[in-house]
């Protein structure tokens, strides 16, 4: 739709303005006419009021105390969500906590549509922010103790400080000033941050997100690379946070897979018992070879497991067997030693026993075939008279192999799980809610 | 819509109302301030320079706001402490008039409420809540502003003004409400804090370097 006749006269084009410091005469330039509040020279670092036409001194210094080099020079153009935004003022701010003063940038970037937006960075970590448009609500009826609700979602409270503007450079929308105070809480839901500032009397609440240093650095097409990130930042997103959740699911999943299987082949499981025999061992010594062969005995179905049963009445005494489990036709023999021992007696504390009269081995993957076992017994010279017995059953269901199997896929998630949590407390650890430490490493 | 044509009773150039409830406009020509009666345009004042001004909106600029199309006739430019900010008289499609802000390159549409027992000025301090159309609103700042002048049509006479008290309200939501105490009466505005590129705003004014 159209209405009416367009203007008569060109709109004037607000332009870059070249404009002269009222203390030391040198030129300022303007980049967010109309919009900026304060303008500082770049020689003299005079404060100047930027809507006054002769640039009225708000601020000036006996001499410049402090001086700081923004990474991102004023002037430099780069796309921000979508949008192009220009650098135009730059501060350092400083707070103390537990006596260490620590030190953040801010950059004011401008949009002569979308108006301002700001760049922080602190030790290599960037944020995004831009002013709320939505009140948040703090209320712990609503978000969670000592937290604030922003359109629906709750950030918790990291960090109550009192910071302190050193030093500016270039434009401002508000009346900047060095030695200005100002108290910021900050609250996070990364990789968002809720950041409330409290200025004199007024309240002004940002929204911020987290930002490689790299995606900064390739949107200004800053040369070199972006300061590396030191530590954790209070709203850094958790390299594993996400995927701890995924993971876990995934391993449910495999968890269940494991189950059936379990299940499956513990009820297909044939349990064939297919020899069963009784063997004695004779007081005294020894006497010739004391090895011997069993029957054969068929084993069928496809190829599986083979386990075998000892059971001797072995009593505060011990036998050794040394068994081969032959393969009639093909002569291939799987050889293992068991040994069977049973002791038991009564001390100060009660009565005690250690060890069993039974043994089970599993041999696995026997081919079908006729097989035969042939067993050597081992006995302590003084041993009394040892009756045992050897049952061979095929096919039986393996519980311990899925056991492993079960342990084995625990370890990614609970590796992963270990550092969300390490990642989550370097995080909290510089907050006003430290977690409390794992080890007590205090003397009492 | 109607255009009823006139001549300025000043310069004599054509004078044109892009709508019909228009009460008061600007010669573009001579800069005097019409006041249309009901037979014909009476001169009531002349507008000074208007400072330089950063709005990227300007007359005719459109736009759309919750679906509905608008024009800008109008505006009024106050300057408070942070500078200038604009108030533009929006025509809807439906014949509707509305208000556009711009203060800092924050952008709110808002629209006259017809609510009683307004709060007088001076029953007013930051923190005050009032309920409002079934909504909270909070006072988050009382701004003193000066009226530096007008521009286009406006559905009110408004010229010669000097200083002015406003109350703005917010919610937890983009609503928002405004207190004017340009009258005698106070008047309400009752609105909501837009984004710039939801508003898909046409013939904007043109900054060089910026596209």
């Amino acid at each position: 739709m159209s209405f009416g006749s367009p203007p008569l006269q060109p709109p004037n084009r607000p332009v870059v303005k070249a404009l002269n410091c009222p203390q030391c005469g040198a030129a300022i330039t303007l980049r967010a006419l109309g919009r900026s509040v304060s303008v500082v020279c770049d020689s003299c670092h005079a404060i100047l009021d930027a809507n006054d036409p002769h640039l009225q001194v708000l601020q000036k210094f006996e001499e410049i105390t402090s001086s700081d080099r923004p990474l991102i020079r004023l002037g430099s153009r780069g796309k921000i969500r979508g949008a192009e935004f220009e650098v135009v003022g730059f501060q350092r701010r400083s707070l103390e906590a537990d006596g260490i003063r620590y030190h953040w940038h801010e950059y004011v970037l401008f949009n002569p549509y979308k108006g301002f937006r700001y760049l922080t960075e602190f030790q290599g970590h960037w944020n995004d922010l831009a002013i709320c448009k939505e009140q948040p609500i703090v209320d712990p009826r609503i978000s969670t103790p000592l937290g604030a609700n922003y359109l629906g979602e709750n950030y918790e409270h990291f960090q109550t400080a009192d910071a302190e503007t050193e030093f500016v450079l270039g434009e401002f929308p508000w009346e900047v000033r060095v030695g200005e105070q100002a108290r910021i809480s900050d609250y996070i839901h990364p990789p968002r941050v809720l950041s409330k500032e409290k200025t004199g009397g007024e309240i002004t609440w940002s929204i911020g997100e987290y930002i490689q240093g790299r995606d900064i650095w390739n949107s200004f097409r800053l040369p070199g690379d972006p300061p590396e990130a030191v530590g954790v930042y209070e709203n850094q997103p958790s390299p594993v946070g996400a995927n701890v959740k995924a993971i876990w699911i995934a391993f449910g999943v495999f968890a269940l897979g494991l189950l059936v299987l379990v299940v499956g082949f513990d009820t297909t499981a044939k349990r064939q018992s297919v020899f069963q025999q009784g063997y004695e061992v004779s007081p005294g010594p020894q006497v010739g070879e004391p090895s011997f062969v069993t029957d054969t005995f068929e084993l069928s179905g496809r190829t599986s497991n083979v386990e075998v049963t000892t059971y001797a009445r072995v009593t505060n005494n011990w036998i050794y067997l040394n068994y081969a489990l032959i393969n009639q036709d093909t002569g291939q023999a799987w050889d293992f030693g068991r040994e069977v021992s049973y002791y038991y007696g009564y001390d100060s504390d009660g009565s005690w026993s250690e060890g069993s009269q039974r043994d089970t081995v599993i041999v696995p993957t026997v081919p079908p075939g006729r097989y035969y076992l042939r067993i050597e017994p081992e006995v302590d010279a003084l041993h009394p008279r040892i009756g045992y017995s050897v049952g061979v059953t095929r096919d039986v269901p393996v519980a311990g192999f899925y056991g492993i199997g079960f342990l084995a896929l625990l370890i990614p998630p609970v590796l992963l799980t270990w550092r969300s949590m390490s990642f989550e407390r370097s995080r909290w650890s510089e907050s006003d809610h430290p977690p409390a430490p794992i080890f007590n490493t205090g003397s009492d | 819509m109607s255009r009823p044509a006139s001549n300025c009773p000043n310069c004599g150039a054509p004078v044109l109302f892009q709508w019909s409830s228009s009460v008061q406009t600007v010669c573009t020509y001579c800069k005097s301030i019409l006041i249309r009666t009901d037979v014909d345009l009476t001169k009531v004042g002349i507008v000074a320079d208007l400072p330089p001004d950063s709005s990227p909106i300007q007359l005719n600029t459109e736009g759309v706001y919750r679906n509905r199309s608008f024009v800008v006739i109008g505006r009024i430019l106050y300057e408070y402490e942070q500078g200038c900010w604009n108030e533009w008289n929006l025509v809807f499609n439906d014949g509707k008039s509305g208000w556009l802000s711009d203060a800092q390159a924050e952008y709110a549409v808002s629209f006259p409420a017809d609510i009683p027992n307004l709060p007088a000025e001076s029953q007013l301090q930051a923190g005050n809540q009032f309920s409002w159309n079934g909504d909270l609103y909070s006072l988050s700042v009382l701004t003193k502003a000066h009226y530096r002048g007008v521009e286009g049509e406006l559905p009110f006479p408004y010229w010669d003004k000097s200083d002015i008290q406003f109350a703005d309200f917010r919610t937890p939501s983009r609503k928002f409400a405004t207190l004017d105490f340009s009258d005698a009466e106070p008047a309400l505005y009752l609105g909501e804090l837009v984004e710039f590129d939801d508003l898909k705003l046409k013939n904007l004014r043109q900054f060089e370097g910026w596209s």
